[in-house]
């Protein structure tokens, strides 16, 4: 049996217990610490009680009060949408060409647009629409599909090549897996395409691919290469390549194209946001 | 072997030392005192707790729209209201330089006169003082309420603890709400926080600044000063041989022993051990035992001192507010005199003028526009289609004024740049006419194209001009201008 003692030191009492001659002082917790440790156990009932606390099989206690983080989130949406209601009456009833004519309307679009852009289309187009290999730089002023308001609106809500009715839809041939156009040929109309646009190339191959763009290409991307937006089918006559410049480059997509697809909008977000969407990529720079 | 060697040293018993890091909590009752630095102490008492509660009661017209509260930091609306001065978020280096001035003023003070701000003019010591003088008027003077902590509680002792409790809560109370009308218009606030519907923000606060001023002027009292205030720590830094501070003249008094009045002090000195420097002394100190981190300079022990030297006839100012030099001219009977302007006080000075300079300048030339250029990171430039590069702006304009103002925005730097603001009407290739409304930061989304054979690699200077059409000023901000580079 452990025996007490009182230790000289300290005036104190040893809790009996011993280890290799090593004594332990008795040191109790202070009075008000055992009481508000009582007290908080107490609280902890009152929780219980009022609040979500057990679970059992099938769910968990809801406690008198019924709160749930769900349900404080609930709230918190209602109201922001309350706030944004009065935006959205006015927003609405606005045209695009009349909201980018007033500065406050213009403001409330390019704030929504540029978060829902960030959730929705940055991971393809990049961030501030600084596009990508194959997803069109969305900041710049050619527009595969038309770059006014409503043109955008249009590629934003029904999309590019997918199952929607109303998306948009073009395609080029594949001029040489198809066998339209032999190797040669391609190359030829590579170099044109490459002169078209001011850059290097062999003079006497474009002057070859001529005849054979007017004949093959021109009816969908111009005569001069100044392309189409109602086909999709993009302008080859200026800096800007969707699947890179070069002459290998063009001759490939000639070859065997590829075709982006994009999601039709409409199906996932509401008519508003897709409205401050358009105003917001418009905003970007290269809005007609 | 440094094995064995180190297995030699014993580590030092705390017995060793002689040194307790633990002290005891012994409290302090300081007696009542009057005289010069006691009257002087109630004077700055009052007229820093005037300022302090009248100081958010003064008014200033700002027009129409304006709070017309003189002093006013209005958090929600970002603006600090000084009189004639407003303050806008993107201006706090005013703040710095008040600071700035503030603590090269505080440098001064004590490198001239000692601790003064800790015995006059720190809150903790004027709320204190006020403290003590409460509780003084319920408890009797110093030996009284030593009498009252050692006596049984009794419902005469209840009693005047509970009146000296109310009415320390109740100032506490009317500091936290003084403290409120600084951040809240004083005409909203008050009415509001009667009816219950002030903001959690102001209650909060209310309650905070309540039980501070309860916990540290009515129980830590100079706890403060001695175990939680950094000043005292550094301050002797500031001090020299001819900074005057709260000094005991040792020579003079010792070697001490009590006397009765009319006595003889031949072979002995003058200080007759009454202790009363001692219990008139805020913080419990024993000034005798020299200069110390403790002495708050509040000056009492010499008005105690020079009450009792009147008394036995003997000279004032054993205990005086007097430099080192001086205490060592006296006691070797060489001439005294005060050296005020010194090395060390002349820099200070210079400090202070030139910060106070500065801020005073800033403060006339302050200009009413502000202008922010933020350049587009993604992407950092777009090609055209016509081969042309074109990086984008997010331009800020601040109109510090109450009226609305048009302002022309111009670039510079780059030459056949092509500038456009989304939303706004050119006025030329490279200008637009920025309408901001009054008391308002504009912000506009620009657009800058120009021709890649005029860029200088992939960084060039473009400089974004902006023009008060009404008053001809003009602000220039330089930025970048990102290309693709060679």
């Amino acid at each position: 049996m452990a025996t007490t003692e009182k230790d000289a030191v300290t005036g104190r009492y040893t809790t009996g217990h011993e280890w290799d001659g090593i004594k332990e002082l008795n040191t109790p917790l202070p009075r008000w610490w055992v009481y508000v440790f009582y007290a908080t156990i107490v609280w902890s009932i009152g929780y219980w009680v009022v609040y979500p606390a057990w679970p059992s099989l099938t769910g968990y206690t809801k406690g008198l009060w019924n709160w749930s983080a769900r349900g404080d989130l609930v709230t918190e949406m209602a109201t922001v949408q309350a706030g944004k209601q009065v935006w959205n009456a006015r927003f609405d009833g606005a045209s695009l060409s009349d909201i980018v004519k007033d500065r406050e309307l213009l403001t409330y679009a390019i704030a929504g647009g540029r978060t829902v852009f960030a959730e929705n289309c940055a991971p393809c187009h990049g961030s501030g629409g600084a596009g990508a290999f194959g997803y069109p730089t969305l900041a710049d002023d050619e527009w595969i599909w038309g770059g006014t308001l409503d043109d955008i609106h249009q590629t934003i809500a029904y999309g590019v090549r997918n199952a929607n009715e109303e998306s948009r839809q073009g395609e080029m041939p594949r001029f040489g897996t198809d066998q339209i156009l032999d190797a040669q040929q391609i190359g030829a109309v590579a170099d044109y395409v490459v002169s078209l646009s001011k850059g290097a190339s062999d003079a006497a191959a474009a002057k070859a691919g001529e005849t054979l763009f007017a004949e093959n290409c021109s009816s969908c991307h111009g005569e001069r290469g100044e392309g189409m937006a109602a086909l999709g089918a993009p302008a080859l006559d200026n800096a800007i390549w969707l699947y890179k410049g070069g002459k290998d480059a063009i001759a490939a997509q000639i070859a065997n194209p590829r075709h982006g697809s994009m999601p039709a909008w409409s199906e996932r977000l509401d008519a508003t946001t897709i409205k401050q969407l358009a105003v917001y990529v418009h905003s970007l720079g290269g809005g007609k | 072997m440094a094995r064995q060697a180190a297995l030699k040293i014993k580590p030092p018993e705390p017995e060793e030392s002689g040194e307790q890091l633990y002290a005891d909590y012994v409290k302090v009752h300081p007696r009542k005192v009057s005289g010069t630095f006691r009257t002087l102490k109630w004077a700055t008492l009052s007229v820093l707790l005037g300022l302090y509660y009248i100081a958010p009661f003064l008014r200033w017209d700002r027009g129409p729209g304006a709070p017309d509260q003189a002093i006013l930091i209005d958090m929600p609306g970002r603006r600090a209201y000084f009189f004639a001065v407003e303050i806008w978020p993107q201006e706090v280096y005013y703040l710095t330089g008040l600071l700035i001035i503030g603590a090269v003023g505080l440098f001064l003070v004590t490198a001239l006169l000692g601790r003064v701000w800790c015995g006059y003019a720190c809150p903790q010591t004027v709320w204190t003082d006020l403290f003590v003088w409460v509780e003084s008027l319920f408890e009797g003077d110093r030996n009284a309420r030593i009498r009252l902590d050692r006596q049984p509680w009794t419902a005469g002792k209840v009693l005047r603890k509970i009146g000296k409790h109310a009415v320390w809560l109740l100032v506490s109370l009317l500091t936290g709400g003084a403290w409120i009308l600084y951040f809240n218009d004083v005409r909203i606030v008050i009415p509001e926080l009667f009816q219950g519907t002030a903001g959690a923000g102001v209650y909060g606060f209310l309650f905070l600044f309540t039980a501070t001023t309860y916990v540290l002027a009515g129980w830590a009292r100079e706890q403060v000063c001695i175990y939680m205030c950094p000043w005292p720590r550094f301050q002797a830094a500031m001090f020299d041989e001819d900074t005057l501070m709260v000094t005991y003249e040792a020579w003079r008094g010792e070697p001490r022993g009590s006397a009765k009045v009319g006595q003889s002090f031949e072979g002995r000195g003058h200080c007759i051990d009454c202790r009363m420097c001692v219990q008139v002394c805020p913080t419990g100190i024993d000034i005798r035992e020299g200069s110390q981190l403790a002495c708050i300079g509040c000056a009492l022990c010499v008005d105690a001192c020079n009450g009792i030297m009147d008394k036995m006839g003997l000279p004032r100012d054993l205990i005086t507010w007097d430099s080192i030099n001086n205490q060592a001219a006296r006691e070797h009977g060489n001439k005294t005199g005060y050296r005020f302007i010194r090395p060390r006080t002349v820099v200070y000075a210079l400090i202070l003028m030139l910060v106070a300079g500065l801020m005073g300048y800033g403060l006339v030339a302050r200009t009413t526009t502000g202008l922010n250029v933020l350049h587009e990171r993604s992407p950092l430039f777009v090609t055209m289609s016509d081969g042309s590069i074109r990086n984008g702006y997010t331009v800020k304009v601040l109109n510090m004024v109450r009226e609305n103002r048009d302002y022309r925005l111009q670039i510079a730097g780059i030459p056949e740049a092509a500038m456009s603001v989304v939303g706004l009407e050119n006025t030329g290739r490279d200008q637009t006419l920025l309408p901001v409304p009054g008391d308002s930061v504009g912000t506009f989304q620009v657009y800058v194209s120009a021709g890649p054979e005029r860029l200088d690699g992939k960084s060039t200077e473009l400089v974004f001009v902006l023009i008060d059409m009404a008053t001809g000023n003009t602000i220039e901000n330089a930025t970048m201008f990102a290309g693709p580079g060679s």
